[in-house]
Formats: structure tokens, C-alpha cells, sequence
């Protein structure tokens, strides 16, 4: 249940090596200013961005921001946010590949425009092109076994599954699933979306994921500086403790402190 | 002659006979960004030899903020 994945604890993606097990959005800070403060503060090891036509939101496109992710010197995760069919997902991540010049993706294919819920169906398919085409695809799922289990075997050599839908911060909604693709895949795990608390970050960790990426749960702080700091703390305390390795819990109570030799132990009157 | 097309859902004329590389000349997109005609990704290589016809579909797209 604790093993340790590697030797110098270094997170590791289609061999690449990444000191921080924190990936962060880029999306919905304050200002540009703010975003690059909170990267600062919280040393993601990749940060995230998308593909939009010129001009469909000037605040948040164009030049300026491709400047800051210069500036930021971390990897860039390239998305394909929006997404609802394999085509548009294809087409996407080759379009990004170009502009960010990276093979890294996060493949999003959206099933459903209320929830967000991936198409877990295509994905596999969007996943195991991409790969032939020479991606490394980082597949955003759910927390289902068998798909992530089929991801795996069209050579996806980590999954990214959802702990909520994204953008609610409700937490790991099915900590059993969670736990159980610990338990039964040896790829890393990197719990993807619905992280509202560093606590729900600590807690993915615990259970032995590899990695939390995240965005809103940062952005939309009133301080999302302190928040960027407070999420990369707990993502390596989790770690940390997953490593360390937990007691066994139970039901009877047991005095920590030894009562051999207590003055008053069990005095009557 | 002309050829009508759409150019980041825009309607567009262009000279018979354009390329992908005429239509961003019209554009004049900040790089950096990429291409695709009909949801196929055009790589920059071969924007010369592109052409477009009446109907197609040029999306340009560009880096945005995302999660």
C-alpha cells in the first residue's frame, strides 16, 4: 500500500522527472500579475493552458499571455478544453502541439455540458491516436477502474482522474473508487478537478495518488497567492504521509502515554 | 472570381484559388498560433500549398488561460 514509487521521490511522467506533484491551472485569476505570483509561491511542475481563436477573450489571450507563460519558465500542460468530439480532440492537441511546441497533452473530450463528465467512450480512442501519433497524453476521466484501466493499456503512462466535476470544490466524491485504482494501477495518478480544499489535496495524496492538478480551487480565492502556497503544502504533506506509511485504525481506545507506574492509577477512596 | 469561406466564423472573401497562407495574410494573426481547415490541422508547412474552396472552414487559434 506504501510503496514508494521511486527511489529520489521525484514525480515521473513519460520519464521526465518533476520535483513538485502540484500542476496548476492557469484560468479565472484576477490578473495576470496574481497568476504569476501564485506560480511563484507554489513551484507547480507544469502549469495549464488552452486554444482559443484571437480575440475571443483579450483579457485572458494573444500575446500578453503567451509573454507570461515565457516568463514563468514552467512546462506547459497544453488542454483541449471545449472539446466534445474525437475529431475536435485530434485536431486540437495537433494544433497545440505546434504553438506550445511540446508532445505533452491533456486530452479533455467533455460528454456532457452540465456536468463536464468526460466521454469516456472516444476518449480511449482520442487517447490511443494521439499516443501513436507520438503525444504524451495525460487523459482527464473519471474514477472508473476499467477505464482507466483501458487508458493504460492504449499506452497512457499516467491517468488524471476527476475527483468532482470540474470547478465545483467539493472533494473526492467516491473515495472507494479513488482508492481502489491506488490499489490495482501502477501508473501514476493524478487526481484531476473538483479540488476545492487543500485538505482534499492532502487527502488524494494520502491515499497514494501522485499528483493533484487544479485551478479554480486557487483562482477564485480571495488570496489566491496564500492559496497557490497552502495547496503545494498540502500536496507534499499527503505525500509525505503516504510514504511514511499510516497506522491501522480501531475501535478500542488506547492510552498513548504508558499508565505502568501512574501514582494515581485506579485509586479508591 | 471570389470564393467565400469562413475564417474564424467569420464570412470571408478570398481570390479563387487561395492558399491557407493568402487567408492569414488577410487575417494577420499574433504569433504564435495554429491552423485548421475543416477541423483537420493544417501544419505550418503547408500553408502555401493549402488551398481553400468555397465553404471551408479556417479556424485560427492562439494560447489562452486555461485549467
Amino acid at each position: 500500500m506504501n510503496a514508494t514509487p521511486h527511489s529520489d521521490d521525484a514525480l515521473v511522467l513519460y520519464g521526465q522527472r518533476f520535483q513538485s506533484r502540484l500542476l496548476l491551472g492557469t484560468s479565472r485569476y484576477p490578473s495576470p500579475a496574481v497568476l504569476e505570483a501564485a506560480v511563484a509561491r507554489s513551484k507547480p511542475a507544469m502549469v495549464t493552458a488552452s486554444l482559443r481563436r484571437q480575440g475571443s477573450n483579450a483579457a485572458e489571450t494573444g500575446s500578453d499571455f503567451w509573454a507570461l507563460l515565457k516568463r514563468l519558465n514552467v512546462p506547459v500542460l497544453p488542454n483541449t478544453a471545449g472539446c466534445m468530439r474525437l475529431q475536435e480532440a485530434i485536431t486540437t492537441a495537433q494544433m497545440a502541439r505546434e504553438v506550445f511546441e511540446t508532445p505533452w497533452i491533456k486530452l479533455e473530450l467533455i460528454g456532457d455540458d452540465y456536468t463536464l463528465q468526460p466521454d469516456t467512450l472516444n476518449l480511449v480512442e482520442a487517447a490511443s491516436i494521439l499516443i501513436k501519433d507520438g503525444f504524451q497524453v495525460l487523459p482527464y476521466c473519471t474514477e472508473d477502474l476499467v477505464l482507466c484501466q483501458r487508458l493504460v493499456d492504449v499506452g497512457c503512462q499516467a491517468v488524471m482522474p476527476w475527483a468532482a466535476p470540474i470547478g465545483t470544490g467539493r472533494g473526492p466524491v467516491n473515495p472507494y473508487a479513488m482508492q481502489t485504482l491506488r490499489e490495482r494501477l501502477d501508473v501514476p495518478l493524478i487526481c484531476d478537478a473538483g479540488l476545492g480544499l487543500p485538505s482534499h489535496a492532502c487527502q488524494v495524496m494520502e491515499w497514494g495518488f501522485d499528483a493533484v492538478l487544479l485551478n479554480t480551487a486557487v483562482a477564485l480565492s480571495p488570496d489566491p497567492i496564500a492559496m497557490a502556497g497552502a495547496f503545494a503544502d498540502a500536496t507534499a504533506a499527503g505525500h509525505a504521509a503516504y510514504r511514511a506509511g499510516t497506522m491501522q485504525a480501531q475501535d478500542m481506545a488506547q492510552p498513548s502515554t504508558p499508565v505502568l507506574g501512574t501514582p494515581f492509577w485506579h485509586q479508591s477512596n | 472570381m471570389t470564393l467565400q469561406i469562413l475564417l474564424n466564423n467569420q464570412a470571408t472573401a478570398l481570390p479563387e484559388g487561395a492558399t491557407v497562407a493568402v487567408a492569414l495574410a488577410q487575417l494577420q494573426p499574433r504569433p504564435p498560433f495554429a491552423v485548421a481547415v475543416n477541423t483537420v490541422f493544417v501544419p505550418k508547412g503547408q500553408y502555401e500549398s493549402c488551398h481553400l474552396k468555397t465553404g471551408d472552414k479556417l479556424e485560427v487559434i492562439s494560447p489562452i488561460t486555461g485549467g
